[in-house]
C-alpha cells in the first residue's frame, strides 16, 4: 500500500542484490583468505613477513617507491590541474581528453610503450646514441627508475583530477581582490591558491600513495624482476610457491596499511574541515 | 473541453516541521468554479498548504475533501488535481505534445482521443504548431503555457498554481495573468493560486485568503481585503498603507498615540484600543486635515508619492494625482482625508 | 611563475602523458620484425598477424563479451544500489556506502587471490562467468560513483510533477527518472565495460587456460615481444577513444570518466 510520505523514501531493499554479490564474492573470500594467515592460531607468518629482512625490505621498497611516485605526481600534477582549471573551456576540454585518454588506455599498452621507449635498444637510447650524446645505452628499464616512470604515468591523472577540482572551487573574486591589492603572481599563488587547494593536494596524494602500494603490473613488467613490490611478492607466493598462509599474511599487512592510511586521511580531512 | 468543477473543503490542517508550525489549524472552503488566491509572505505556510492539498505532503492532522469525498489519504496520482509548478517542471526529454499527452497516457486514454484532446489543449493556450519542440526551445511564457495545457488537459477537478509567474518579466506576467483568468473562467475550473505578490492577487482572484505564520488571517473578496482588512497584518501586507493605533474617546472619534484626534467611523466602545488604516491614495478632501512638511517626493507617472512629516508628529505616505510641479522637499502642505475613507479595525 | 612558463611546463607534461600512446602507432606499421625506430618501412603485417592468429582473436572476443556481461551485471546491481544510497533513509547507510566503494580501495591483488582461492574450490577457474562476477565487483564502485552523482543532481520536482499528473511510481521511474538519467547510465555502463576489458590482475588468476586480451598481451610482453602487440595497442587506444567520444557525446560529462 501507499505509505504516504515514507513511501517517497527508499529503504535498503534495492541495495540488497548488490550487497549479496559483494558479500559472497568480495567480503567473504577476502576475510576467509586473510584467515589462512593465522590458521593454527600462530602468528609465525606475520613474524616471517615483517621480521625477516628480505621480506621487510620488500615492504620498505614498496613504501619508498610509493613515496617517490606520489612526490613526482604532485610536482607534475599541480601545474596541469591548475592550468586545466584556469584556462578557457575549449582548451580545458582538449586538456581533459589528453589526461583521460592515457587514464583509460590499458596499463599494459602503456607499459609496453615504455619498454619501447626506454629499452636498451629503445627510442630514447637510439636517438641519443645517434646524436652522439652518449656512447653506451643508459639503463632505464628493469630498474628503479623504469618502475617509477611507468607508475607516475599511470597514476598522474589521479593527482590531476582532485587538484583540478580544488582549483576550480577557489573563488575568482579572491584572486581579483588580491590582484587589486597589488599582490604579485607568486604571492597570490602562495597566499590564495596554495592554502585553498591543500585539501585537493592531500586527496590526490592519498589516492596516488595508496594505489601505488598495491601496484602489480608495472613493477612486474618494468622492474625486470629486480624491483619487487608487495603485490608482486603476493602473486609469487600464490602462483609459484603455493604458500597460502604466507600470501595471506602479506595481504593482511598490505590491507591494514592501506586502510590505516585511508582512515587517517579521512580523519585529517574532517578535522581540517571543522577548523 | 469541459471542466468537472468541484468544491474543496480543507479542515483543521496542522503540519509541524520540528518546532515550526507550517500549518496551524487551517480551514478553508473553496466554491466550485472559484479562483481563490492564497496570499502570504514566504514562510507563511502557503506552499505547505498547497502540497498537502496536492498530496505531496502529509498533514499531521485535518482533512482535505473534494466534493465531499475525503482524499486526505490518497496518493497524488489519484487525486485528479492539475498543477502548475513554480519552475513549470516540464519534462525536458519530452516534446511539447508528449508533455501535454503525459497525464492522458497515465490515465490510459485511447490514442486517438489523446491526439484530439492534446491538440485542443494546445490551441486553448495558443501554442498550436509548437507540438514537436522540446521545452528548452521555448520562451519562458511559452513554457508556462505548456505547463498550463498539461495541467488542464485531463479535466482535473481542481487546478493548483504555485507562484507560476515569478520567473516572467513584468509585461509577460501581466499577459499571462489575464490569460489564466480568461481560461479559468471559460472552463469554470476551481482554482487555487499561490502568490506572495499582493498586486497579482488583486488582479486575478475572486477571493483572497491571506496567510501568515501558518494561519489564515482573512478570507474575503478582493475589495473587502483591500478596503476592510481584518487586522494589521492584512492591512500592511496588502497595498500601501498608513497604519496607526489609538483609543476610542467618543463615538466617531479616535485619539491616536501622540494625541492626534481623528474623525472616523467605527463600532468600538469608549476606551477600546483600535487600529486605523488610511490608504495613501484616499487623501483629498475631508474633515481630517494634516498640516506638515514634505520630506520626500517621488514622481510615479500617474501620481506623486509624498512622505509628509506632520506637525502633530505623524508621518504619512500620500499619493496625489500628478499635476503641476513635483513638490520640493521642505514644501509646506495640507492634506486631508474623509472619515468615510478611514478604515478602523 | 608566469603564465607562459606554466604553459611550457604543462606542454612538456602532456608530451610525457601522450608519448607512450603515440609511439605505438608507427611501430605497429613497421615492416621490420624487430623493434626498430623509426621503422624502416611501412606494412600492415602485424595487423594481419593479429587477425590470422586465432589465439589473439579468441582472446579479444572473450574480453569483449566478458566486458559487455560485466557492464550489464554491474548496471543491474549498481543502479538500484545507487538509488538506495542517495534516496534511502535507513540505519547503516554509511556502512553500505563503504562496502560499495571498498573494491576501489582494497588492492586488486588481494581481491584476486581471495576469489581465486574460492573459485578454485568451486571449479570456476577458466569459466567466463566467474571472471564476469569478479569484474562486476571491481566495476560496481564506478557505477555507484557516476550514478550517485547523477541522482544527487536530479530534479525531484519532475517526479513529483509526474505523480501529480497521475503517474504511478513505477511508471514515473520508467517514463521520467530513467530516461532523464540516461547520460549517467551511458557513462556508468561504458566505464564498467572498459574497466573489465582492460583488467589484467584478476584475469591472471581466474581466466585459467583461457586468454583474455590483457592476459594475452601480458604473456606476449613477457615471452616474444614483437610489433603485433603494438598493433593490438593501437586498436585498444582507438577503442578507448571511441568510448570517450561516446561518453562525451551521450554520457554525463567527461569529468565523470575519471576512475
Amino acid at each position: 500500500m501507499f505509505s504516504r510520505m515514507s513511501g517517497r523514501l527508499l529503504g535498503i531493499a534495492p541495495a540488497v542484490p548488490a550487497l549479496i554479490v559483494l558479500f559472497v564474492f568480495f567480503l567473504y573470500p577476502v576475510v576467509r583468505m586473510l584467515g589462512y594467515s593465522i590458521e593454527g592460531g600462530t602468528f609465525e607468518w606475520y613474524a616471517k613477513a615483517l621480521g625477516e629482512g628480505l621480506y621487510l625490505q620488500v615492504f620498505l621498497n614498496t613504501f619508498e617507491i610509493a613515496f617517490w611516485v606520489t612526490a613526482i605526481c604532485l610536482v607534475l600534477g599541480y601545474p596541469l590541474g591548475f592550468l586545466l582549471a584556469t584556462t578557457t573551456p575549449g582548451w580545458a576540454t582538449l586538456g581533459f581528453i589528453f589526461v583521460l585518454l592515457p587514464l583509460w588506455t590499458s596499463v599494459l599498452v602503456r607499459t609496453y610503450a615504455w619498454m619501447v621507449l626506454l629499452g636498451r635498444n629503445g627510442v630514447f637510447n637510439r636517438a641519443m646514441l645517434e646524436a652522439g650524446l652518449i656512447s653506451d645505452p643508459i639503463p632505464m628499464l628493469n630498474n628503479f627508475s623504469g618502475v617509477l616512470i611507468g607508475m607516475v604515468h599511470v597514476l598522474l591523472p589521479y593527482m590531476v583530477l582532485p587538484i583540478y577540482g580544488a582549483v576550480r572551487r577557489v573563488d575568482p573574486s579572491l584572486v581579483s581582490a588580491a590582484e587589486g591589492l597589488g599582490a604579485s603572481n607568486a604571492r597570490i599563488f602562495r597566499r590564495v591558491y596554495l592554502p585553498l587547494t591543500l585539501p585537493g593536494i592531500f586527496a590526490g596524494a592519498v589516492i596516488v600513495f595508496v594505489l601505488s602500494l598495491g601496484f602489480y603490473i608495472t613493477p612486474a613488467l618494468l622492474g625486470g624482476g629486480r624491483v619487487i613490490m608487495v603485490a608482486v611478492m603476493i602473486e609469487q607466493q600464490v602462483h609459484q610457491t603455493l604458500n597460502w598462509p604466507f600470501a595471506a599474511a602479506l595481504s593482511a599487512s598490505l590491507l591494514v596499511v592501506t586502510l590505516a592510511i585511508y582512515a587517517l586521511a579521512q580523519r585529517f580531512t574532517r578535522s581540517s574541515e571543522a577548523a | 473541453m469541459q471542466a468537472r468543477s468541484a468544491d474543496l473543503k480543507v479542515q483543521g490542517l496542522e503540519k509541524r516541521f520540528g518546532e515550526v508550525a507550517a500549518l496551524d489549524g487551517v480551514s478553508l472552503d473553496i466554491m466550485s468554479g472559484e479562483l481563490l488566491t492564497i496570499l502570504g509572505p514566504s514562510g507563511s505556510g502557503k506552499t505547505t498548504l498547497l502540497k498537502v492539498v496536492a498530496g505531496f505532503e502529509k498533514a499531521d492532522a485535518g482533512t482535505v475533501r473534494i466534493d465531499g469525498i475525503d482524499i486526505t489519504a490518497l496518493p497524488p496520482a489519484r487525486r485528479d488535481i492539475g498543477m502548475v509548478f513554480q519552475n513549470y517542471a516540464l519534462f525536458p526529454h519530452l516534446t511539447v505534445r508528449a508533455n501535454v499527452a503525459f497525464p492522458l497516457e497515465m490515465r490510459n486514454v485511447a490514442r486517438a482521443e489523446i491526439e484530439t484532446r492534446v491538440t485542443e489543449a494546445l490551441q486553448l493556450v495558443e501554442l498550436g504548431g509548437y507540438d514537436k519542440r522540446l521545452p528548452k526551445q521555448l520562451s519562458g511564457g511559452q513554457q508556462q503555457r505548456v505547463a498550463l495545457a498539461r495541467a488542464i488537459v485531463f479535466n482535473p477537478r481542481l487546478l493548483l498554481l504555485d507562484e507560476p509567474f515569478g520567473a516572467l518579466d513584468r509585461k509577460l506576467r501581466e499577459t499571462m495573468q489575464l490569460e489564466v483568468r480568461r481560461l479559468q473562467r471559460r472552463l469554470g475550473l476551481t482554482t487555487i493560486f499561490i502568490t506572495h505578490d499582493q498586486e497579482e492577487a488583486l488582479v486575478l482572484s475572486d477571493r483572497i485568503a491571506v496567510m501568515n505564520q501558518g494561519r489564515i488571517q482573512q478570507v474575503a473578496t478582493t475589495t473587502e481585503i483591500y478596503e476592510r482588512p481584518a487586522n494589521r497584518f492584512v492591512a500592511d501586507f496588502v497595498g500601501e498603507s498608513n497604519i496607526f493605533h489609538g483609543t476610542v474617546t467618543e463615538p466617531g472619534v479616535i485619539s491616536l498615540e501622540g494625541g492626534r484626534r481623528l474623525l472616523a467611523r467605527h463600532s468600538g466602545k469608549t476606551g477600546q484600543r483600535m487600529g486605523v488604516l488610511m490608504r495613501p491614495e484616499r487623501f483629498g478632501r475631508g474633515t481630517n486635515v494634516f498640516a506638515g512638511e514634505v520630506k520626500e517626493a517621488v514622481y510615479l507617472g500617474v501620481s506623486f508619492k509624498l512622505r509628509i512629516a506632520c506637525d502633530d508628529g505623524l508621518e504619512l505616505i500620500v499619493r496625489q494625482p500628478a499635476r503641476g510641479e513635483l513638490p520640493a522637499a521642505g514644501t509646506r502642505v495640507n492634506v486631508s482625508i474623509d472619515p468615510e475613507d478611514i478604515h478602523v479595525f | 611563475m608566469s603564465r607562459r612558463a606554466l604553459v611550457v611546463a604543462c606542454t612538456a607534461i602532456y608530451i610525457f602523458l601522450m608519448l607512450p600512446l603515440l609511439v605505438v602507432f608507427p611501430i605497429s606499421l613497421s615492416s621490420a620484425a624487430y623493434m626498430q625506430f623509426p621503422p624502416p618501412g611501412l606494412s600492415w603485417q602485424w595487423y594481419e598477424r593479429f587477425i590470422d592468429d586465432p589465439q589473439w582473436v579468441d582472446a579479444t572476443v572473450r574480453s569483449l563479451y566478458v566486458g559487455v556481461a560485466t557492464a550489464i551485471l554491474a548496471l543491474a546491481l549498481g543502479v538500484p544500489l545507487s538509488f538506495s544510497l542517495v534516496r534511502g533513509r535507513f540505519a547503516g547507510r554509511w556502512l553500505v556506502d563503504r562496502i560499495a566503494l571498498a573494491p576501489l580501495i582494497v588492492p586488486t591483488i588481494i581481491l584476486s587471490i581471495a576469489v581465486y582461492g574460492m573459485f578454485a574450490k568451486l571449479k570456476l577457474i577458466g569459466e567466463w562467468y566467474g571472471l564476469v562476477i569478479a569484474h562486476t565487483v571491481l566495476a560496481l564502485p564506478f557505477v555507484v560513483l557516476v550514478m550517485s552523482a547523477g541522482l544527487r543532481d536530479f530534479d525531484r520536482g519532475l517526479e513529483q510533477a509526474a505523480e501529480g499528473l497521475g503517474a504511478s511510481r513505477p511508471r514515473t521511474l520508467l517514463r521520467i527518472t530513467l530516461p532523464l538519467m540516461r547520460p549517467s547510465l551511458v557513462s556508468a555502463g561504458l566505464l564498467a565495460f572498459i574497466s573489465s576489458f582492460d583488467e589484467l590482475v584478476v584475469a591472471l588468476f581466474l581466466a585459467g587456460p583461457n586468454m583474455t586480451l590483457p592476459k594475452k598481451m601480458f604473456d606476449n610482453i613477457l615471452m616474444e615481444i614483437d610489433p603485433t602487440i603494438a598493433a593490438v595497442s593501437v586498436m585498444q587506444i582507438l577503442l578507448v577513444s571511441i568510448v570517450l567520444v561516446l561518453i562525451g557525446r551521450f554520457g554525463r560529462g567527461l569529468k565523470s570518466a575519471g576512475r
